[in-house]
C-alpha cells in the first residue's frame, strides 16, 4: 500500500467530512443556543437539495441554486421557528424532538407528492466536472470545490461570531437570555436568526451534496443520523465540536474503507460509542449539559 | 308427558323439513358464493425505501396483469384481486405482512418481495403454510434444495444467469476485473456469479471491496479501485446503490480507465441519474421496451401498459410483477380454479409468453428459464426520445444450459 493511495483516501475522507461538517454544525448551533433538538434537519437537507435543483433549473445555473436555496429554504426555518418551535420554548426537550420529528414526516411526504419519490439527476456544475491531476493521482474537481467552500464558510461564521457585535449577542443570549433581555436585546430575534442559521446551513448542506449523491425524499434520513453522530462525538452545541468531529469521522470512515471496506458505515459509531466513554460530554462538550 | 310426546313429532317435521331448507339455503348461497369468491393474491414489495421506484413499477405491473384477467371475467367466473402490502425492504416486516395476508386476508398465493434477503423471508412463511410463491425478485438460493419446496417458484432472473450473459459480452481471455459489491445475500450472489463467468473465460480477478448496504457515499472506495488498475469495473448493488456508485465512479474518472459493468442494469436507476453518468454501462435484463420491435408479445405488453398509465412504459422490475403474476394466473386458469396441489401442477406444466418471449418454470427447481437481455445505456446523442435508453447487445434465448444444473442445486434426479 503506497503513500500516494493514502493520501488520496485521506482527500476522500476530508471531502465526505466536509459535507458532515457543514450539516452537523446547523444541527449543533440550533441546540447550543436554543435547546432545540432538530429532528426535521435532515427533512431541510433534502428540501435544501430539491430547492437547490429546482432553482438551479430555473436560472439555468448552478451558482444560483448554491447562492439562493440556502437563504430561502433558511427564511421557511425562520418561518417554522416563528409559527412553531416558539411556542415550545420553556417546555421539556421532548416537545420541539416530537414537532420536529412529526415535521420532518410532513416534509418528505410534501416532496415525494410533488417531485415523486424516483431520484433525480442532479448534474454537476460544468466548471466542476471532471478530475484534476494532484501528482499522485486523480480527485474530482467538485470535491475539492466543496472542501474549499465549506472552509470558506466556516472562516465566515467563525469571523462573525468572534469578532462582530451580532456575534457577541449570539453567544452571550446562548449563555444566560435573561440578562440579554434585562440589557434590553430582543431575544427572541436572535433566536429566529439562530434557526434559520441553522435550517440555512441543512440546506447548503444538501445542495453541495446534491451533484455527489442522488436526490430523493428519503436522501435526508440517513444524514440525520450522520450529523447526530458527529454532533455528540463533537459535544452538542459546540461549534469547534462539529468541526473537529466532522473532520474526524469522514477521515476515519475513509481509511477504514481502505483496510475493511465492509465496516466503512459502522466505524462512525464505534467512534461515537469510545468517545462516551472516555468523554461523555463529547471533544468539546460542556460537562453536566445535557440533551 | 304430551309435551315430551309432542315435541319430538314436531321436531321431527321441523327437522325434516328444516333440514332439507337449510340445505336448499346453504346450497344456494353456497353455489353463488363460490362462483363470485374473489380470488385473492398477497404482493408484498419495498414501497418506502431505496427500492421504492422499482416496487411501485411491479404494482402497476401486477395491477394489470389481474386487470387483464378480471376484463376477460376472472377465473371461472370469480374476480382477481390483488393485496399489496409494503414489505418495508425488511425481511421481518415482510414475514409479519406474508403471514397476516395467509392467515386473516386468506389469500390465495403470494407473488412479490424484491429484495433477495426478504424474498427468503416470505418463503419461509409460505413454505411452512403450504401457499403458493411465485417470487420475482433474483437470488441464487430460493432454488437450492435446503429453501425450496413445491410452493415455491421463481419467476425472476437469477444472477447465475445475468452475470454469465453480462460477462459473455464484456470479458476475453486475460481481461483484469475489479469489483465493487454491496455486503448483503444479492451482492454476494452476483459476486459469486461473476467469478464463475470469468473463471470460465479465463480472466483475472484483480480485486474486490464489499461495501456497506445502502451507503450514501461511495468516494472513499474509488482510490483503491483505481490503483488495481482493472479494465472492468463490475458494480454488483441494487437500486440507489447502483445510481450512486456509478455517479460517483464516473466523477473519480473511472470510466477513463475501465469499462462499468453490472449484473443487472436498472431502467429507473439510469432516469434518476441521467444518460451522461450511465452512457456505455454494460448490464444484464430480464426485460426492456425496445424489445418490442423484435417480439411480439413485448409489443403487446407496452401497448397494454400504455393504455392502462397514460402512455408510459414498463421498465425492467416492472415486467416481473406482469410476468409473476401473470403466470400464476394462467395456471389457475388452466387448473380452474385455486387448489394448491393442482395449480402447482399447472405452473410445472405451463408454458407462457407474457413479455418477451417463451418462458417455462423447470420441474426439479421450478425456476424460470427465460431469455436474458443485455443491454448498454445509450449516449444522450443517440438517444432518439426520453425512453430510448438502451442499446442491446444479445437477447440470449431461455435454455437450460444457462441454469445451474438441478444436481448442483442439491435436487434429486
Amino acid at each position: 500500500m503506497d503513500l500516494s493511495l493514502i493520501i488520496m483516501q485521506l482527500l476522500s475522507g476530508i471531502a465526505l467530512g466536509a459535507v458532515l461538517v457543514i450539516t452537523a454544525l446547523g444541527l449543533t448551533i440550533v441546540f447550543g443556543m436554543l435547546g432545540v433538538v432538530n429532528f426535521a434537519h435532515g427533512a431541510l437537507f433534502m428540501i435544501g437539495a430539491y430547492a437547490g435543483l429546482y432553482l438551479a433549473s430555473l436560472t439555468g445555473s448552478f451558482w444560483w441554486g448554491l447562492l439562493l436555496a440556502p437563504v430561502l429554504i433558511g427564511a421557511f426555518g425562520m418561518l417554522i421557528e416563528f409559527v412553531l418551535i416558539r411556542r415550545l420554548y420553556g417546555r421539556s426537550i421532548d416537545d420541539p424532538l416530537l414537532l420536529t420529528f412529526g415535521l420532518s414526516y410532513i416534509l418528505v411526504e410534501g416532496v415525494r407528492i410533488v417531485f415523486g419519490s424516483d431520484g433525480i439527476p442532479f448534474p454537476t456544475p460544468s466548471q466542476l466536472i471532471g478530475v484534476l491531476d494532484l501528482g499522485i493521482g486523480f480527485f474530482p474537481r467538485y470535491r475539492l470545490f466543496v472542501i474549499a467552500l465549506v472552509a470558506v464558510v466556516l472562516l465566515v461564521l467563525w469571523l462573525t461570531l468572534e469578532k462582530t457585535r451580532i456575534g457577541l449577542i449570539v453567544r452571550a443570549g446562548a449563555r444566560d437570555p435573561t440578562i440579554m433581555q434585562v440589557l434590553g436585546v430582543d431575544i427572541s430575534r436572535v433566536w429566529l436568526a439562530i434557526f434559520g442559521l441553522g435550517v440555512g446551513l441543512a440546506a447548503l448542506g444538501g445542495v453541495l451534496a446534491g451533484p455527489m449523491r442522488s436526490v430523493n425524499p428519503e436522501m435526508g434520513s440517513l444524514v440525520l443520523a450522520e450529523a447526530f453522530v458527529v454532533t455528540v462525538i463533537g459535544g452538542l452545541g459546540s461549534i469547534v465540536g462539529a468541526v473537529v468531529a466532522g473532520l474526524m469521522v469522514g477521515i476515519s470512515i475513509s481509511l477504514v474503507a481502505l483496510f475493511a471496506p465492509e465496516m466503512a458505515t459502522i466505524v462512525m459509531f464505534a467512534l461515537m460509542a469510545i468517545v462516551l466513554l472516555i468523554r461523555p460530554q463529547g471533544l468539546f462538550g460542556v460537562r453536566g449539559r445535557t440533551a | 308427558m304430551r309435551k315430551s310426546g309432542s315435541i319430538p313429532k314436531i321436531s321431527r317435521r321441523t327437522a325434516l323439513a328444516g333440514l332439507s331448507a337449510s340445505a336448499a339455503l346453504l346450497a344456494m348461497p353456497r353455489l353463488g358464493r363460490a362462483a363470485d369468491e374473489t380470488i385473492r393474491i398477497g404482493f408484498p414489495t419495498p414501497l418506502t425505501g431505496p427500492f421504492a421506484a422499482e416496487a411501485r413499477d411491479q404494482v402497476k405491473c401486477a395491477e394489470l396483469a389481474v386487470k387483464l384477467v378480471n376484463d376477460k371475467g376472472g377465473i371461472g367466473g370469480r374476480k382477481v384481486e390483488l393485496l399489496v402490502r409494503d414489505d418495508k425492504l425488511n425481511a421481518g416486516e415482510a414475514a409479519t405482512r406474508t403471514l397476516e395476508l395467509i392467515e386473516k386476508d386468506k389469500v390465495h398465493a403470494v407473488v412479490g418481495a424484491l429484495s433477495s434477503a426478504v424474498q427468503l423471508a416470505v418463503n419461509e412463511v409460505t413454505r411452512a403454510r403450504g401457499v403458493i410463491y411465485v417470487s420475482i425478485s433474483q437470488s441464487d438460493t430460493i432454488n437450492e434444495a435446503k429453501d425450496f419446496s413445491k410452493y415455491t417458484f421463481h419467476e425472476a432472473l437469477n444472477p447465475h444467469m445475468t452475470t454469465a450473459a453480462v460477462a459473455r459480452q464484456t470479458l476475453k481471455k486475460g481481461t483484469k476485473v475489479a469489483h465493487l459489491v454491496a455486503d448483503y445475500a444479492y451482492g454476494h450472489e452476483m459476486l459469486r456469479g461473476f467469478k464463475r463467468a470469468q473463471a470460465a473465460i479465463g480472466a483475472d480477478n484483480v480485486g474486490e471491496i464489499l461495501h456497506p448496504f445502502g451507503a450514501a457515499d461511495y468516494s472513499t472506495f474509488m482510490p483503491r479501485l483505481m490503483s488495481m488498475r482493472p479494465d472492468v469495473l463490475c458494480i454488483s448493488n441494487f437500486g440507489r446503490d447502483q445510481a450512486n456508485a456509478i455517479k460517483q465512479a464516473v466523477d473519480f474518472g473511472v470510466k477513463q480507465q475501465m469499462k462499468i459493468v453490472v449484473p443487472v442494469i436498472l431502467h429507473n436507476q439510469r432516469l434518476a441519474v441521467g444518460p451522461d453518468v450511465f452512457e456505455g454501462v454494460v448490464g444484464g435484463a430480464n426485460y426492456y421496451w425496445g424489445l418490442e420491435t423484435q417480439s411480439k408479445s413485448a409489443a403487446s405488453f407496452n401497448a397494454a401498459f400504455k393504455a392502462a398509465n397514460g402512455g408510459a412504459i414498463p421498465t425492467d422490475y416492472g415486467a416481473y410483477g406482469y410476468s409473476g403474476v401473470g403466470s400464476l394466473l394462467a395456471a389457475m386458469q388452466a387448473a380452474g380454479g385455486t387448489d394448491t396441489d393442482k395449480v402447482v401442477d399447472a405452473l410445472e406444466k405451463l408454458q407462457y409468453d407474457l413479455t418477451k418471449g417463451p418462458q417455462h418454470y423447470r420441474k426439479c427447481d421450478h425456476q424460470s428459464v427465460q431469455s436474458v437481455l443485455v443491454l448498454e445505456s445509450k449516449k444522450k446523442s443517440a438517444m432518439a426520445n426520453d425512453n430510448d435508453l438502451f442499446a442491446i447487445l444479445a437477447n440470449d434465448t431461455g435454455s437450460d444450459d444457462m441454469l445451474r444444473s438441478c444436481s448442483e442445486l442439491g435436487h434429486a434426479t
